[in-house]
């Protein structure tokens, strides 16, 4: 127990609220995984809150957030109303996990996620920041199950940065999920079993797949879901690679493709160009709660580093489905595990988690890899990179200072990415700082991946050598008014200072030790708090 | 263990201080090695508001002649900035702020109070709950993680050297004098040496003897997506510091900090909290017209300050010690010039810092953090 007479009244210690809201079990992602585990949950006598963004809030979508959306969505999208229908009708276990007594939030963001360990004691409990279109709020946990599922990998062509290009998730998202997808002619790059998926989906909703693109000189897929698409009279063009995208004001028209070893183009006419080349376990909370991260390319990239199946280093927080990385074991059953861990811990009587699931043979970061090195030779330095700050592949590798800055001075043109890489193994977070790449309001999601693949090409060196560009609360991007505490406690209100409340530091030198000193320190103490 | 040659100067930490010490020593022909342990500016020199205005140091007339210039002598862009305005919502912050302008003027920087139709021109997103304010007119803002590359660069391009990823393991005694600094690589000899290694000062100089009363805390701000940009960008006040970046970006700290045990080797990790609601309500009070604006990011820093707050710029024998007590960005240029005179000359020749000098705390009583209420209530990082 701190002893309240020693507590800096400055300090954090003791300063926030207990939550407003509070459940044994919280739940993130109501994906397959998640919904099975809160249902699993509350069957087991577990109080569960369910917390789903969907439907996400079109401005939101605008920004490729969380999904890589494309500008492809119809206005359907602006009817929250409808949204919440279809997303109902889409997933009939939601039904089930109201019936089963969990609490399902929808259309509700969780952008942070916070307990005590190390560098932070300041937390009355282990809480989640959730934050509806109007407000934020906290809600404390016992068990924290992230089923948070993945994101789209997207790469940078001539002409991606136009609507009509969008990510593999975010096409099934606005086909199954919110039945609001603007586009008719889709070209698929990837033939793994994520584009040979996607290439069905797509014919299924009575629409064209104009053809699938693939950098390997064989499709990556399982041969059956490739002899399907096939019958469907699709094209799987292996060895080719997108050179560009053109179009007019309402994006995509045509997309021109060549054979990656050099030779003709062709040119399809499409309005949609679907990124389904890979993606990329979402693990921003649990980056965000401080988890251990590892990169496993068999399973995705950066993933959590797990004790079991669903178990991490973290106390009291599982990971499930995607998130946990990109496996081929059943959603369902895996956020049941999680469930059944978080039941046991909540008895008491902890169960021993069981052994992590056998990893896929894929190799994603070679994948990756190869795509990005095929269209670094078929583009050039002129192509943006980082949309949301415009900076080009050039920009990156001269780490070059931001337009804005103007011209670089004589000495600053000669830095660039062998320079920096000359004083140390390069870190994605210098890019941000210096050429701010990754520093957008779609908080990365459409650069984090490429900007790694381009510094590990430039510099020679395995991508999984490039340390993660750090994800940080909030993991939306969430207007002011909705996330500031409107509910701050007076506690927090009358002991805020603009700094550290240590009058002494702010008396000017030629009066320390005077008779103004104590004027000044009764004008600093206490009388910069507000 | 062999002592290999190091550098005539060895500046322990990359950070904004010893880079600019560092820099300093090598624009004055002295051979120098900076050793981090990681990479330049990635500790609360690269983490922080970026502020350029420091009326209560002894080395804010130098802070303020040496700014407008720092692009030109670095040879790189520090998005340095001149003028500030601080805003108040309250009456209580008024009277501070007008306090607080009082106190710039007497120390040599015009400030006034500004009307409110001043205000609105110059800050189109506040609002009708901004009570009043001042504008600090000789006073900045820069990009922290711009200039400390700079710095950087701007030492190298002189000759001097930088060695990352190389944390300083001990400062090596011989015959009452510090002869070199131990890394994973061996002994580095070194006529003198400059400590500026943030929260981990201490626990070097505890090694030679010497007592460097410092406590270390996390601090966190929140950044906006772009706005649109003002003409003075560094526009603070209702309880927060920060600017409005040259990109457009509002970046604003402030509130409660979280005391910390840091390890030998620096933060492990800086984790931020849901402080950023409180963060957010603080900066949509300052800019009320600019509710949709979206909060895009977070950070945290680990900072150290002394018993008073104040820094401790010294020399002992051979080792010259600074640390700015959680002031140490904006007084960057003027600090690395003292450094750079007390390591030549055992002196510096532009301002008095008697009252800065590490023995203004013998007799501190051992328990000083407990008695302050300073004690981490954390898992150390």
């Amino acid at each position: 127990m701190t002893d309240a007479k020693l507590v800096d009244r400055y300090s954090i210690t003791n300063r926030f609220p207990s939550a407003s809201q509070k459940a044994d079990v919280v739940v993130i992602g109501a994906g397959p995984s998640g919904v099975a585990a809160a249902i699993a949950a509350a069957k087991g006598g577990a109080s569960v809150l369910l917390v789903d963004e969907n439907p996400v809030s079109a401005s939101l979508m605008g920004l490729d957030t969380p999904l890589y959306f494309g500008g492809r969505m119809t206005r359907a999208v602006d009817n929250k109303a409808r949204m919440i229908e279809r997303v109902f009708a889409s997933d009939p276990q939601l039904e089930a996990a109201f019936e089963a007594g969990v609490e399902v939030a929808l259309g509700v963001y969780a952008w942070g996620a916070f307990q005590n360990g190390p560098g932070i004691a300041a937390m009355p409990e282990a809480a989640v920041g959730l934050a509806d279109e109007e407000r934020s709020w906290m809600v404390a946990y016992k068990q924290l199950i992230l089923a948070t599922g993945s994101r789209d990998l997207s790469l940078s062509f001539q002409g991606w940065d136009q609507p009509g290009v969008m990510g593999a998730n975010g096409l099934h998202a606005l086909i199954k999920r919110y039945d609001a997808f603007a586009g008719t002619q889709v070209l698929i790059l990837g033939s793994g079993d994520l584009a040979l998926n996607t290439a069905l989906m797509v014919v299924e909703a009575g629409l064209k797949v104009v053809a699938l693109v693939e950098v390997r000189d064989q499709v990556q897929g399982d041969a059956a879901l490739a002899a399907k698409v096939r019958d469907h009279g699709i094209e799987i063009l292996t060895g080719h690679v997108i050179v560009s995208a053109s179009g007019g004001a309402d994006g995509v028209e045509r997309a021109t493709v060549v054979p990656v070893a050099g030779g003709d183009s062709r040119t399809f006419p499409c309005d949609t160009i679907c990124q389904a080349i890979g993606l990329v376990p979402a693990i921003e909370l649990f980056n965000v709660l401080g988890g251990k991260l590892s990169v496993r390319t068999d399973l995705g990239g950066h993933v959590p580093q797990r004790t079991g199946l669903v178990s991490t280093g973290l106390a009291n927080v599982l990971v499930t489905g995607d998130c946990a990385g990109l496996s081929n074991v059943d959603a369902a059953a895996h956020g049941e595990a999680a469930a059944a861990l978080a039941l046991a811990a909540l008895a008491g009587q902890p169960l021993a988690d069981e052994a992590p699931a056998a990893a896929t043979s894929l190799d994603a970061h070679a994948y990756h890899a190869d795509w990005m090195t095929a269209l670094m030779k078929v583009g050039d330095d002129s192509i943006v990179v980082c949309q949301c700050e415009e900076v080009t592949r050039g920009d990156l590798t001269a780490v070059r200072q931001p337009r804005y800055l103007g011209p670089p001075s004589e000495v600053a043109a000669k830095r660039d990415i062998k320079t920096l890489a000359a004083d140390g193994p390069l870190n994605q977070d210098q890019f941000k700082r210096l050429t701010r790449a990754c520093m957008g309001q779609c908080q990365a999601r459409r650069c984090r991946e490429q900007v790694a693949l381009i510094l590990a090409q430039s510099s020679n060196v395995p991508v999984a050598k490039v340390p993660l560009a750090g994800y940080r609360a909030p993991v939306r991007p969430l207007p002011m008014s909705v996330l500031a505490a409107h509910d701050e406690p007076y506690d927090m209100t009358s002991n805020w200072d603009v700094w550290f409340g240590i009058a002494s530091q702010w008396v000017p030198y030629n009066d320390i030790g005077t008779e103004r000193e104590a004027m000044h320190l009764e004008m600093l103490t206490d009388s910069q708090h507000i | 263990m062999s002592t290999q040659k190091g550098a005539t100067v060895i500046v322990v930490g990359g950070g904004v201080s010893g880079l600019s010490a560092a820099w300093w020593l090598a624009r004055s022909g002295v051979d120098v090695l900076v050793l981090d342990k990681g990479i330049v500016g990635w500790e609360a020199s690269g983490r922080n508001g970026g502020g350029a205005s420091h009326f209560q140091s002894p080395l804010f007339a130098e802070e303020q002649r040496l700014w407008p210039m720092m692009d030109e002598m670095l040879g790189y862009s520090t998005e340095y900035q001149r003028g500030k305005l601080v805003l108040a919502t309250t009456e209580g912050q008024l009277k501070h702020y007008r306090y607080m302008a009082e106190t710039f003027s007497e120390n040599g920087s015009p400030a006034h109070e500004i009307d409110l139709q001043e205000i609105r021109e110059r800050v189109p997103m506040s609002g009708d709950n901004i009570l009043g304010g001042v504008h600090l007119t000789i006073a900045g803002q820069a990009n922290p993680q711009r200039t400390v590359q700079a710095y950087a660069w701007a030492l190298q391009d002189l000759g001097g050297r930088i060695q990352q990823h190389t944390p300083v393991l001990r400062l090596v005694h011989e015959g009452g004098k510090v002869i070199g600094v131990e890394t994973k690589d061996g002994i580095l000899g070194c006529d003198s040496v400059v400590v500026a290694a943030g929260p981990q000062s201490a626990i070097l100089l505890a090694g030679v003897g010497i007592d460097l009363p410092i406590a270390s805390a996390r601090a966190e701000m929140i950044v906006t997506e772009p706005a649109p940009m003002m003409a003075i960008g560094a526009v603070d006040g209702n309880g927060l510091y920060g600017r409005q970046t040259k990109r457009g970006n509002l970046a604003y700290g402030g509130g409660p900090h979280e005391w910390l045990d840091v390890g030998p080797m620096g933060p492990s990790v800086r984790p931020g909290s849901p402080l950023v609601r409180n963060l957010t309500k603080r900066l949509l009070g300052l800019f009320s017209k600019a509710g949709n604006l979206r909060v895009i990011r977070s950070w945290a820093g680990v900072i150290e300050n002394t018993p008073d707050g104040r820094p401790v710029i010294d020399r002992i024998d051979n080792v010259t010690l600074i640390t700015m007590s959680s002031v140490g960005f904006g007084l960057s240029p003027a600090s690395g010039h003292a450094v750079r005179d007390l390591v030549m000359d055992g002196k510096c020749s532009f301002a008095d810092l008697e009252l800065l000098k590490l023995n203004r705390f013998d007799g501190l009583s051992p328990n000083w953090r407990a008695e302050k209420g300073w004690l981490s209530h954390a898992e150390p990082v």
